[in-house]
């Protein structure tokens, strides 16, 4: 193929010494691919020096092979047939470079992912490898000597979401010095975990051991707290993020407010009249309320949709009059504060399924069917009942049944395994019968107790009489057969240890609902540039070797955004995302690819096609000469002016033309 | 409106109430059915399970047929035909060697099938595209009083739940509280009404059979509202056997179809209620005139 006319050949260049090596990635490769011959192949094409094939191109020997060779034949380009770029390109740019060598004088073909991963035709396989490799070798020697941009990376992170995960990760963050934003959409932090009464397996009380972290992210002189507000934007890139946030307005002057409730107590409203959202509507809680005992920051809310003044203008405004601090602000508006900031935490949490979508379990239908946060809620002392279990019409319930994989491992729900339910259930199952003496049945298809003292507690379950029934539930009815199960909730369940139906009247079920992923997840998706799994979960860029970094540079994953977890695991990924994230900041630059564009100031005309194309406003016009350049410190490589450029002028590196050109000779050309 | 209608053979056996009543009812609604021409057997349940290959054969010629006269829906009211129409759809959808012995089948008698019928419900239609808001204009005798529990039966719910929820249909509750019926909350509504146990393992059928009456009593209802003539057929032909065995069920059975009838003012006569081996009544009144 001949380039275009306007691009004259570089300046002649001593032909180019050509090093390729193909990888067998132990059987990886070598099982769909015929290394050796692709190695003999190479050897065939014209400035190939030499060309091996070896077991482990990344391991030290296969480096350090490519090391030798490159002092020993002079060599000058260097083309390794392996894994994916992603994987190893920066493996083997180290090692050009230790041998003294530019380390973009390196092409990498995919043999694994491209080739032998999704072939199996050995023949057809060895053939596209072929292909692949020629037509690397024929880009190789158009490549030039490059040196990486180097960026300043600011201290200062974003922590997006206020559970325990993004708690923990502020709080190293900030004890590491850094500057912390961490921004949480409900009026409090606290997340999930702030609803739980005690967690397993050790029986602690959850309040006990969260709320003290909560007062250290309140008292902390590094983080700034904004609650009740949500991310809008988020622009820029690691090192530099400029992030949008909205502050919703909860009329209430923060800073004056100092959590005395006398203002709750002065409310028009003598009662609460609307579901108390913390205890998962079990309670009912006024138009201006504290979340919870311990929310932080102590500082009340007012409900917008069910505020009289709020709504009719009509209200004699009790709770001003009661505060005498005058913190209450009707006529608050929304804020928006752009800050910047180099990392960013996302550690936005889960929802829990809706088991209305499963009738047969009757939830919804049956006032007695509960979720396992209300049971929760009801166990826990602070809560509705102050303890108590109770059915919803005050009875104490005798026996209770616990439905396990509620929307969990289930096809026509969510496939996945939420892992923390079986040891919730157990945990629940052991305060139910703590605190109302009451019968506890466990209806489970596997007891899923994987973790460090949890098969224990398994054990422990099974010696103090908690039943354990193996068998997914088929309904839950209110149908009485017999006399004994009139006035009960029966469990329809086939009992496959014994082998046959079984129907087993209950007072009280508790469906151990699952976590799926938040869900405007996919909004925030999109909003942080990051990617999501099928499902809707956070995608880490490894699921075993990086498993809290994305795929975008500089924002990293932590807690049940990226999957179901307990709360050890959950805190465990929180300090590798703040780790990951420190390590960054503390190094203060990072190394970018030097793939910008540039402008050839011969061909420019000054047409300013590509001004207005540029996303970073990274082109402008010299008009004394009228021609366009481009300031290499702000073009991101995107490409979009090289393409549009309409007399050619404009080429990028790693990308130019001739090196494009010669792959497409090269993958097209039949050998 | 006009809708491609295969009856099946029950409609024209032991469901004729269920036909009588349905036109009956649409035609009072503007919607006429066109009767599917030269159709056969739907490939019946029974059948199905003695031979998947021919019963998916029989289902398709009707299928085949409908397609060829230009049709891309087809009402089959019986619950069976519709289970069944349904499950061909899905097999030659998911299983190539199905459609292969399907299609090499139908070759023979110059048919081919494409599959672009989609087979639909009397109740997915009056729902959904008929509405209830054009029901409820018809009504001029709302059911005021009678207390009615929906029964769906299994076969149009699973295992293809195409317009309803497998679990806890409402379309049929839906549509009889537009009449005005006070519908009965249950949990059966979908339990097993025995099937064809009745007549093979009697003393298994008829429990389930009775399992129905007796729950519908325990909640007060007067009268069952049915969409399958197997169940129909159940609960009412068999209900002297099932009184006989463990004591007096007054509840009848009826096609929801009849309900409508009713409160659309429509005779009874025409609605097939006289049909009935179990005489319903409205709790108010003595009886509804036969003549």
């Amino acid at each position: 193929m001949t380039p275009p006319q306007n691009h004259a050949p570089k300046a002649h260049r001593a032909e180019p010494r050509i090093g390729f090596y193909v990888c067998h990635c132990g059987s990886n490769i070598a099982d769909t691919v015929d290394c050796a011959e692709i190695a003999r192949y190479a050897a065939s094409l014209p400035g190939v020096i030499l060309a091996r094939d070896y077991k482990y191109m990344c391991s030290d020997p296969g480096q350090e092979l490519i090391q030798q060779d490159i002092r020993e034949y002079q060599l000058d380009r260097i083309v390794v047939a392996s894994c994916s770029p992603l994987l190893h390109e920066h493996t083997f740019r180290a090692a050009l470079a230790r041998a003294g060598l530019n380390p973009f004088y390196l092409q990498m073909v995919n043999i694994r992912e491209h080739v032998s991963w999704v072939h199996k035709n050995r023949e057809a396989a060895t053939a596209k490898a072929r292909d692949l490799a020629r037509a690397a070798i024929q880009r190789v020697r158009h490549h030039q000597a490059l040196q990486p941009i180097r960026v300043p990376i600011r201290a200062e992170a974003l922590v997006l979401g206020g559970g325990i995960a993004g708690i923990h990760a502020a709080l190293l963050l900030a004890e590491a010095g850094k500057r912390v934003i961490l921004v949480e959409r409900q009026p409090s932090i606290g997340g999930h975990m702030a609803q739980l009464d005690k967690t397993f397996p050790t029986l602690d009380c959850a309040a006990c051991i969260l709320t003290p972290k909560m007062s250290a992210v309140r008292a902390h002189p590094n983080i700034t707290l904004w609650t009740y507000s949500e991310v809008i934007k988020v622009e820029g890139y690691v090192g530099n993020f400029t992030v949008t946030v909205r502050r919703k307005p909860r009329y209430i002057n923060e800073a004056l407010c100092v959590g005395c409730k006398q203002c709750v107590d002065a409310c028009v409203f003598k009662d609460g009249k609307f579901p108390d959202e913390f205890n998962a509507g079990l309670s009912h809680r006024k138009p201006i309320y504290l979340p919870f005992p311990q929310a932080t920051p102590q500082v009340v809310v007012i409900d917008p949709d069910r505020c009289l003044n709020l709504k009719t203008g009509k209200c004699k405004k009790t709770c001003v009059e009661a505060c005498d601090r005058n913190a209450i602000v009707f006529d608050q508006q929304p804020e928006v504060h752009e800050v910047k900031v180099g990392t960013i935490i996302v550690a936005t949490g889960y929802d829990l399924f809706d088991p209305t979508r499963l009738p047969q379990y009757g939830y919804g239908r049956y006032p007695n069917v509960f979720t396992t946060l209300e049971a929760e809620r009801l166990v826990n002392s602070s809560g509705p009942t102050a303890g108590k279990v109770r059915l919803r019409d005050g009875r104490v319930p005798r026996s209770v049944g616990i439905i396990l994989c509620v929307g969990s491992r289930d096809h026509r729900t969510h496939p996945w395994c939420s892992r923390t339910c079986c040891m919730h259930s157990m945990k629940l199952a052991l305060l139910i019968r703590e605190h109302a003496g009451a019968e506890v049945t466990i209806f489970h298809m596997d007891i899923r107790s994987a973790g460090k003292g949890y098969e224990e507690f398994y054990d422990r379950c099974l010696r103090e009489g908690i039943q354990f029934i193996r068998g997914r539930v088929a309904e839950v009815t209110d149908w009485a057969m017999t006399a004994k199960e009139e006035g009960h909730l029966v469990v329809r369940v086939e009992d496959t240890l014994a082998g046959f139906v079984r129907r087993i009247p209950l007072d009280m079920i508790v469906l151990a609902v699952g976590m799926e992923p938040q869900r405007d997840a996919r909004e925030l998706r999109r909003i942080l540039n990051i990617s999501c799994s099928n499902e809707g979960w956070f995608l880490e860029r490894h699921p075993k070797l990086g498993p809290v970094i994305t795929f975008t540079d500089g924002i990293f994953l932590a807690g049940c955004c990226q999957g179901p977890k307990d709360i050890p695991d959950t805190v465990a990924q929180a300090g590798a995302a703040a780790a990951e994230a420190l390590a960054l900041m503390d190094r203060g630059y990072i190394e970018q690819e030097p793939n910008t564009a540039y402008i050839d100031p011969d061909h420019c005309c000054g047409c300013k096609s590509c001004l207005p194309l540029c996303p970073y406003s990274a082109i402008q016009l010299d008009e004394t000469q009228g021609r366009a350049f481009i300031n290499e410190a702000l073009c991101k490589g995107c490409g979009a002016c090289v393409a549009a450029c309409p007399s050619g002028s404009i080429q990028q590196h790693l990308f130019e033309d001739e090196q494009v050109f010669a792959e497409i000779d090269g993958v097209l050309s039949y050998a | 409106m006009k809708y491609p209608y295969f009856p099946g053979c029950s409609l024209r056996g032991l469901g004729r109430a269920y036909e009588e009543s349905l036109l009956a009812v649409l035609h009072h609604l503007g919607v006429e059915l066109q009767e599917l021409e030269d159709w056969n057997c739907c490939g019946a349940t029974a059948y199905m399970s003695v031979d998947e290959t021919q019963a998916a054969v029989l289902a398709s010629r009707n299928l085949a047929r409908a397609e060829r006269a230009g049709f891309s829906e087809l009402l089959a009211p019986c619950s069976a035909c519709y289970l069944v129409l349904n499950k061909l759809q899905h097999s030659i959808e998911q299983f190539p060697d199905i459609q292969q012995t399907v299609q090499r089948a139908l070759a023979q008698a110059n048919l081919n099938y494409r599959g672009s019928v989609r087979v639909r419900h009397p109740l997915d239609i009056l729902l959904h595209e008929i509405g209830l808001d054009a029901i409820r204009e018809r009504v001029v005798q709302p059911l005021r009083g009678l207390k009615v529990a929906p029964y769906y039966g299994c076969q149009i719910v699973r295992p293809y739940a195409t317009f309803d929820d497998a679990h806890q249909p409402t379309t049929m509750d839906q549509l009889l509280a537009t009449l005005g019926a006070e519908v009965v909350v249950w949990p059966l509504k979908t339990k097993c009404c025995g099937g064809t146990l009745t007549g093979t393992v009697p003393e298994a059928g008829l429990r389930l059979s009775y399992i129905l009456l007796k729950e519908a009593q325990r909640r007060g209802a007067h009268v069952l509202a049915t969409v399958c003539p197997l169940c129909h057929f159940n609960l009412d032909a068999y209900h002297a056997e099932i009184e006989h065995r463990w004591g007096p069920i007054p509840i009848p059975t009826v096609y929801f179809s009849q309900l409508m009838g009713l409160a659309f003012g429509l005779a009874p006569r025409q609605l097939g209620l006289h049909r009935n081996l179990v005489p319903f009544r409205f709790p108010s009144e003595p009886t509804v005139a036969c003549p």
